[in-house]
């Protein structure tokens, strides 16, 4: 959407640098950074309580941080809140409606207080994600209401969306519905926040990530780029011995039984060890790329072990 | 599968839990449950013992039953046979009963709803219900548990009062007098378990069964100015006429019993026919689309708002009608009795119309009041109930946001003034005769409504800098109800009525318009909102 607005934002859409924000004791963020560019989607991962939503809820300027810079489409979320919401949509992870108001009513009332919203495009909404907007706020089940509130955001002419988790409740149809929409959405040339606890939904949708832990981002970067940190998954039968990859370069967990070996690979020597496979003589070949479960059980499966106040890596 | 199952349920299943179910409310409420008894105990048993200082002698009590033998005094307190032999006795029974039935019922009302539509409203009951628990249980163990309370209270009472030693106040009328408060509460926990039936919504039930307090006691109050047979309509009533420490009748409180009785079984009835979780009223679907209304704050405050303020506004109306109603018959009862007439005349100046007019039109704008606390305290729940978080992050601004609820608070608290005003001034013009009286009354209520603002605006300057403690706005309502009710009929020194905001309006129409006080309050409320407004806009919105 090339407006004006979009121009002052330039190409990052959110920036935030040395982020904190305490509740009494516990320290909700810790020195966090974000980077957003424009016209991506951007994968937000971390479990719950790892401080997704007080990071957005800054974002929104609902929560006042105690110190650290935050900018979202070029002004400051907490003194141009309104402005800003003007130019964007947010999705909480549970959303409460009035018991007493229909949901079309309530996605009506959120995407006109938005500013700007197209009737077509919310009755065609409504359709798609299969929701009766005649029912009373209280009758709606928990994957009813997160409909509402995508409904009303999607619905909004705006150029940022904020989501906090907001697949939670969705049957897997409806998650496949919501991933459509989100494409068209990146196709439009929005920008789309994606907080998450589902992997394989940030993998499907996401351009960039980043890994949240205990209120510090952990691993920021493209799925790409972040693959080459983490390690491919090799399993093949060759006609002579693979004993030999034992040697090779970033090459880990080694297991050759029967004419088969399984092992990891550094991705970075993935080459070198596919070519000595293939002086051996290659039978069958599978290889796994590292999935993002991988990538983040890496950061989480050593929390596990670690004592709690330490900072990821 | 065989067609004709075996019948499985039984009379025992149906009430299986029942006593874990007891157990468990009791062990919630192991400190609500004793700070109600201790406050209904503690306060009535002070006011018994604060007679011996209040009237002295014989002369005093005799005095004092000439004042209550007034449209107002009666109104406020019970029938006029309690001041033939107005001993100490007489005086609690006379002056209390009724003000403790409000608060008896209140009692049993909120912690039977909060023992089952609450906890149907919140989808714990299902959890509760999918175990071993009969479908009769729930109702069982909190009926048990409210009848319990009340009948712990009447001990508590009786020994508090018998044990007391003041002369009137004797062992046997104790007895009835606590049995009298057991009965009250019996009937309104009856009230209650057929009002959760019938709506989805523990607020909903609440206030159903409060309006039936409110009921019970306007009907009394006009039964004992006007036409006794009207009392005989009211639990309240029944049981004034017990005429504990006068008379100690016993039989009045059959009548309590059966009716609770009755109640009881219908609400029984009534939950065999709906599901869990659901009411008798079924919610049927509603617009598909917003009206361009809606999307204004003010339209959006004026709608979450519309429940309580059509429910209040009823409510104010009636209330208000119904002592313009006693108005009639309280100046014909008063007409011959020149003497009085006479005393009246020389204390205030005023008609016997007037004065009883400003004396009750104190505690109906403490009632009003109720509504200002919750109209005002309307924004926190929406913040907690998480429903503010998403309509803040649109392009609505957070001072716009509170501003429409404020429009919507400070104007209803004068539609409340101006309902109540015209309930009263309208029923009591025609009941007299008085078209002039109307207008009297109008004015009378709407002097109040400065005094309403400013709890308003308390209310909002705890929501701008201690969210947590919003409630604490209720203390006002509380005390000007303690100090304007209360402190009429047991004369409380000056100072007490200073500290509420009440005490400062010039009782119309018995005294002169005075503006200053209305001016100040204006002005405080204004200072108050304003203060609010600025501290919601510099603390972050809670997450509940």
């Amino acid at each position: 959407m090339p407006e004006p607005a979009e121009l002052r934002a330039g190409d990052t859409a959110i920036e935030v640098s040395g982020l904190n924000k305490s509740f009494g004791a516990t320290k909700a963020l810790d020195q966090l950074d974000l980077n957003v560019r424009t016209g991506e989607v951007h994968g937000f991962l971390g479990p719950n309580g790892a401080g997704k939503s007080t990071t957005i809820r800054v974002l929104l300027g609902l929560l006042r941080a105690d110190s650290g810079r935050a900018t979202v489409l070029g002004g400051h979320p907490w003194h141009d809140a309104v402005a800003l919401h003007r130019r964007l949509a947010y999705v909480p992870g549970d959303v409460n409606l009035w018991p007493t108001l229909t949901g079309g009513e309530a996605i009506d009332l959120f995407a006109r207080l938005r500013g700007g919203f197209d009737r077509r495009r919310r009755n065609e909404l409504c359709e798609r994600f299969d929701l009766d907007p005649t029912k009373k706020g209280r009758t709606y089940s928990k994957g009813n209401r997160q409909k509402v509130a995508i409904v009303a955001a999607l619905a909004s002419d705006v150029e940022l969306l904020i989501l906090d988790e907001p697949t939670a409740g969705l049957d897997p149809l409806m998650e496949t519905i919501f991933a459509e929409c989100i494409r068209e959405v990146k196709g439009a040339g929005r920008t789309v926040l994606l907080s998450s606890h589902i992997l394989a939904q940030v993998e499907a949708l996401g351009d960039r990530v980043s890994i949240i832990r205990q209120g510090h981002i952990v691993e920021s970067g493209t799925l790409s780029e972040l693959r080459h940190l983490t390690r491919t998954s090799v399993e093949a039968e060759t006609h002579r011995s693979a004993d030999g990859v034992r040697d090779l370069p970033g090459v880990h967990n080694v297991a050759v039984s029967n004419g088969k070996v399984h092992f990891d690979v550094d991705t970075e020597h993935l080459d070198t060890a596919v070519g000595h496979l293939h002086g051996l003589g290659i039978r069958s070949l599978v290889s796994q790329p590292p999935t993002l479960e991988q990538l983040f059980m890496r950061h989480y499966g050593e929390e596990l072990a670690e004592a709690t106040n330490g900072r990821g890596r | 599968m065989p067609r004709a199952a075996p019948k499985m349920s039984t009379r025992r299943d149906d009430l299986a839990g029942t006593a874990t179910l007891i157990r468990f409310m009791l062990r919630r409420d192991r400190v609500r449950i004793p700070v109600w008894l201790a406050a209904l105990t503690l306060g009535t048993v002070a006011t018994a013992q604060s007679f011996g200082d209040l009237y002295p002698d014989a002369a005093a009590r005799q005095a004092a039953a000439q004042s209550m033998n007034s449209p107002a005094g009666l109104a406020m307190t019970g029938p006029s046979h309690y001041l033939q032999d107005y001993n100490f006795g007489s005086m609690l029974s006379h002056q209390m009963l009724g003000f403790l039935g409000v608060l008896v019922g209140l009692m049993s009302v909120l912690l039977l709803v909060r023992h089952s539509r609450a906890e149907e409203e919140t989808g714990r009951a299902e959890l509760v219900r999918a175990s071993i628990v009969g479908r009769h249980a729930h109702m069982t163990a909190a009926l048990s548990v409210v009848a319990g309370t009340n009948i712990l209270l009447a001990v508590l009472l009786t020994l508090g009062l018998g044990g007391l030693g003041v002369e009137g106040i004797t062992w046997s009328g104790s007895l009835l007098y606590g049995a009298a408060h057991a009965m009250m509460g019996l009937v309104f926990a009856g009230v209650a378990a057929v009002t959760v039936q019938i709506t989805e919504h523990s607020r909903g039930a609440a206030g159903l069964g409060l309006a039936a307090i409110g009921v019970a006691y306007v009907l009394r109050a006009s039964g004992d100015v006007g036409n006794e047979a009207i009392s005989w309509l009211s639990p309240i009533g029944w049981a004034q006429r017990t005429y504990a420490y006068v008379d100690n009748r016993w039989w009045p409180l059959l009548l309590g019993l059966a009716l609770a009785a009755v109640l009881v079984v219908a609400g029984f009835e009534l939950s065999t026919r709906r599901d869990v979780g659901s009411g008798l009223r079924q919610s049927r679907p509603g617009k598909a689309a917003a009206s361009d209304v809606l999307a204004h704050p003010i339209g959006l405050a004026l709608r979450l708002h519309r429940g309580l303020l059509i429910g209040f506004g009823v409510a104010m109306l009636l209330l208000g009608a119904s002592y313009g109603s006693i108005i009639g018959d309280a100046e014909e009862m008063l007409g011959s009795v020149d003497v009085l007439n006479e005393a009246l005349a020389e204390i205030g100046g005023a008609s016997i119309a007037e004065s009883f007019a400003s004396m009750v039109m104190v505690v109906m704008v403490i009632v009003a009041s109720i509504y200002v606390v919750m109209a005002a305290l309307r924004p926190r729940s929406e913040e907690t109930a998480g429903r503010a978080e998403p309509v803040l992050a649109t392009a609505l601004s957070r001072g716009r946001w509170l501003g429409g609820h404020l429009v919507v608070v400070l104007g209803g608290a004068v539609v409340m003034a101006l309902l109540l005003g015209l309930g009263f001034g309208l029923s009591g013009a025609s009941s007299m005769g008085d078209t002039g009286f109307l207008w009297n009354i109008l004015g009378a209520a709407l002097a109040y409504v400065p005094a309403l603002w400013f709890v308003a605006g308390v209310a909002v300057a705890l929501f701008g800098w201690l969210p947590r403690g919003a409630a604490l706005a209720w203390a006002l309502p509380v005390y000007g109800f303690v100090v304007g009710y209360l402190g009429q009929i047991l004369q409380f020194p000056g100072w007490m009525n200073n500290l509420s905001p009440f005490g400062h309006v010039p009782q119309l129409p018995a005294d002169e318009l005075t503006w200053t006080p209305l001016v100040v309050l204006t002005l405080l409320a204004a200072a108050l909102i304003v203060l609010g407004l600025a501290g919601f806009r510099r603390r972050s919105v809670e997450m509940t």
